[in-house]
């Protein structure tokens, strides 16, 4: 197990910064990788880990730092410098060309020829060795990629970066995305790796997945490296401890509510995009928080709930009234309102006034005989725009010109100006600054106390157990478990969403087995 | 992995697609009593084969450019104009081969600055043809003076003859030149590392650049060589029509297209084939056909080229699914 010390690290990275406006993503962060070593990158999400890769890959330059590979500085121009490298990186969302065969796709950009003429009868042997090599012998070099599973894509990835001799293959979330089966096969692979003196830098949400299959690893939070150490006999507690650090839920306004009678309620709500059925309940001024990890399934679950996605069985009741199946229309007619995660895509129209935006979901005030009257719009918006204290030139200002900040509270407006009684909120408070943030907290609160009920999507625990009556916990596709917020605490939360497993007392803490 | 239907049964019906609907076609006609007999003669199989050489050879570039993700609505002006300028160097004392090279040429020229505006500009395609259109169609009548260039006979205007000379060549020399460059056009698709990059752009532009492929070089390759396919269309269009008519073939880009997307093109990217291409393009000559032999009316073949369009469509979309 032990390797002779002298052997140097491929690679070092010391005292790497980055700044984005603003914010710093990365301070002074301090990396090391042996050969054939699997280091696990851990920490919350915005913690800066792809911040980290993305300059490792060359795909952004440091602001401060150095970088070494095997004793040489190494300071990448660009993508294709951190190819030369022997740098690989398997994103979550694969690089592959769909429309291309499995053999196409590797030898993309080295192809076997003889002036321009293909040699497939090479490359088709090349390819088949390397997955005889991984021991996925049975995907064929001649289907296309866009039939192959996403266990089957990730090896055809991994393969790729194989034959491109990379030297320090990162992964970045790669079994969020497997079944249990596949995650056990891309562990073997990851030990052929290792075989072959290719070093991983393995970046997981999963810390039980990382404990096993990493030999290291560095926990990033903040922007800075928190600790560092090899992986065997360190506790899980202990790692997540480090990723949430000394974090305190002041700052948080607490907004008196009583919770009410039961308006919403989920009973085995199965939809085609989520993995496992929903039960859950919601009462008027409650705020109920929804913790888990980005692809845990709780985006999915709002989305069935609110009819954007399709539901294949279960039921939703809101205020008496069965709306399972219901198009977005009919929830939004019954009180519902959904806050979209991805505001710029899909929550507001970008390149629309503040007003349209805002009244988008409800022109009846400002409609007579099917026109609009754009006067008495005006008028409302400009109520709105006080009330919400939103910054703009005026009701006629393009949104996509707005703070992101100011976006998110014109989409927050949105959906009181549609008077909806239950808010469904996926991550309102993402990529925010700090004092809309906790206006936004104060509405929620305001919110509650009217009698409106909100369940509140986060990824950021000190704000959920900040605001939060009661929290749920998605994991892996499923509702773990639901309780009231003086029952959780943040290292109970993230060992509920990154294990599954939810009672703090019990043994969370497992030494490695194997 | 797990569910797929037979293999041999999805390769075939992916490969005879295109033909089922051309056989319908056809057999539609054939069995029409009062068609029947001159529709299935060979004389009029070989007319039709003439008639579709514009069309094929823009066509020809045409997949090029939809597999790499494009689209190019300057190719009918593109032809007016090389056409427009092989008349123009003709008349003006040029040996017919220098004319025919000239309009070529021509062609090659209006898609090297369509690739280039393309990738230099960052612009769309779709954007960037559109005033390409608008430039190429302006210059053609400009140089024309706004009309019909006579030009003397030559043999450049024989490439489309009826009955060629000698004898034994069948069919038009036109219709020979678009068999020979069809099949090295799906050679070049299909065996060459440049035909793979293009397929890759389309399918996937980024993990294209990221696996170190040149996706501008590639690009403006792919647009010039489908102006050369214009170019040469603009020579057999001037070679029918023994002038050089500035207003010829308006809207032709969208016949083009058609023909493209028939044969299982995706306007997405990565997917089309030089055959299904060439079998779209009959499939729209034999209609046109068809249906003036059946006197029918110039709208009634506008509606059906349009439903097939659709439906052509919609059966890839079937057929396609589940991947």
């Amino acid at each position: 197990m032990s390797r002779e010390p002298a052997a140097p690290p491929v690679l070092r990275m010391a005292g790497v910064s980055k700044s984005f406006g603003a914010t710093r993503a990365l301070d002074g962060v301090t990396f090391e990788l042996g050969r054939g070593e699997v280091h696990a990158l851990i920490g919350e999400n915005g913690a800066g880990k792809s911040t980290m890769m993305k300059i490792l890959s060359g795909a952004i330059p440091p602001d401060a730092g150095r970088m070494e590979i095997d004793g040489r500085p190494y300071a990448p121009a660009g993508p294709a410098d951190g190819l030369r490298g022997g740098i690989s990186m398997i994103y979550q969302e694969l690089t592959l060309a769909p429309h291309l065969t499995v053999e196409e796709n590797i030898m993309l950009g080295r192809e076997v020829h003889a002036a321009g003429w293909l040699d497939r009868k090479a490359m088709k042997r090349r390819v088949r060795e390397a997955l005889e090599l991984v021991r996925h012998p049975e995907i064929s070099p001649d289907v296309r990629v866009r039939k192959l599973s996403v266990g089957a894509k990730q090896v055809v990835e991994i393969v790729r970066a194989l034959l491109n001799r990379a030297r320090i293959v990162v992964m970045d979330e790669p079994t969020s995305a497997l079944s249990q089966e596949d995650s056990q096969r891309l562990f073997e692979i990851i030990g052929k790796l290792k075989g072959q003196d290719v070093s991983v830098i393995y970046i997981s949400h999963f810390l039980e997945e990382a404990q096993r299959v990493a030999d290291s690893y560095t926990v990033l939070r903040d922007g800075r490296g928190v600790g560092s150490g090899r992986m065997e006999g360190t506790l899980l507690e202990d790692l997540i401890q480090l990723m949430v650090g000394q974090k305190f839920t002041r700052f948080f306004p607490k907004v008196e509510h009583a919770v009410g009678e039961v308006i919403l309620s989920l009973d085995g709500l199965k939809g085609a995009r989520m993995t496992s059925p929903v039960s859950l309940t919601l009462s008027r001024g409650e705020i109920l928080g929804i913790a888990g990890l980005i692809g845990s399934g709780r985006t999915e679950m709002l989305r069935t709930l609110f009819g954007l996605d399709e539901a294949e069985g279960g039921s939703v009741v809101v205020s008496g009234f069965e709306m399972a199946g219901a198009k977005p229309w009919a929830s939004i007619s019954r009180g519902l309102g959904l806050l979209s995660e991805d505001r710029q895509g899909e929550g507001l129209a970008l390149g629309r006034s503040v007003a349209d935006n805002m009244t988008m979901s409800d022109f009846t005030p400002y409609r007579r005989h099917g026109f609009l009257r754009p006067g008495r719009q005006r008028r409302a918006v400009v109520e709105w725009i006080g009330k919400m204290k939103i910054k703009t030139k005026g009701p006629t200002q393009k949104v996509g010109d707005l703070s992101g900040g100011n976006q998110q509270k014109v989409a927050l407006a949105r959906l009181l100006h549609q008077k909806a009684a239950i808010l469904l909120l996926d991550e309102p408070t993402r990529g925010i600054d700090v004092v809309s943030k906790a206006q936004i907290y104060e509405w929620i609160g305001e919110l509650a106390r009217e009698g409106k009920a909100v369940m509140f999507v986060s990824s950021y625990l000190p704000e959920l157990l900040g605001i939060c009556d009661r929290i749920a916990v998605f994991h892996r596709g499923g509702l773990v478990e639901s309780r009231p917020t003086p029952e959780w605490d943040a290292p109970g939360l993230m060992a509920a969403a990154t294990v599954g497993r939810a009672h703090p007392d019990h043994p969370m803490s497992q030494r490695i087995a194997e | 992995m797990s569910r797929q239907r037979p293999a041999g049964l999805q390769k075939a019906l992916n490969v005879l697609g295109p033909f089922i609907g051309l056989a319908l076609v056809i057999a539609l006609f054939a069995l029409i009593p009062e068609v029947q007999g001159r529709f299935l003669r060979f004389a009029n199989f070989k007319s039709v084969a003439t008639q579709s050489v514009i069309v094929a050879l823009g066509a020809l570039g045409m997949t090029f450019i939809i597999v790499s993700g494009g689209i190019d609505l300057s190719a009918a002006s593109n032809i007016a104009l090389s056409s427009v300028i092989t008349a123009y160097a003709i008349n003006a004392g040029a040996a017919p081969l220098v004319a025919v090279l000239l309009g070529v040429l021509t062609g090659g020229l209006v898609g090297l600055a369509n690739g280039a505006l393309v990738t230099r500009l960052r612009l769309i395609p779709f954007i960037v043809t559109l005033g390409m259109m608008g430039i190429a169609r302006g210059a053609a009548k400009w140089i024309a003076g706004n009309q019909k260039i006579d030009a003397p006979m030559t043999w450049a205007n024989e490439f489309m003859a009826r009955s060629p000379r000698p004898s034994w060549l069948l069919l038009a020399p036109g219709v020979w030149i678009v068999i020979l460059l069809a099949v090295a056009m799906a050679v070049v698709l299909r065996y060459t590392v440049f035909g793979r990059h293009v397929f890759a752009i389309g399918s996937n532009e980024s993990a294209a650049r990221l696996c170190g492929i040149r996706t501008s070089r590639v690009k403006i390759l792919v647009y010039s060589v489908a102006g050369l396919f214009c170019g040469l269309s603009g020579v057999m269009e001037f070679s029918r029509l023994t002038v050089g008519d500035p207003t010829v073939a308006v809207g032709l880009e969208l016949d083009i297209i058609a023909a493209v997307v028939i044969g299982g093109g995706s306007l997405n990217g990565g997917e089309g084939s030089i055959l299904g291409t060439m079998v779209g393009v009959m499939i729209m000559s034999f209609l046109r056909n068809g249906c003036t032999m059946m006197g029918w009316p110039n709208y009634i073949q506008e509606i059906i080229i349009g439903a097939i369009i659709v439906i052509a469509v919609t059966l890839d979309r079937l057929r396609h699914r589940g991947e």
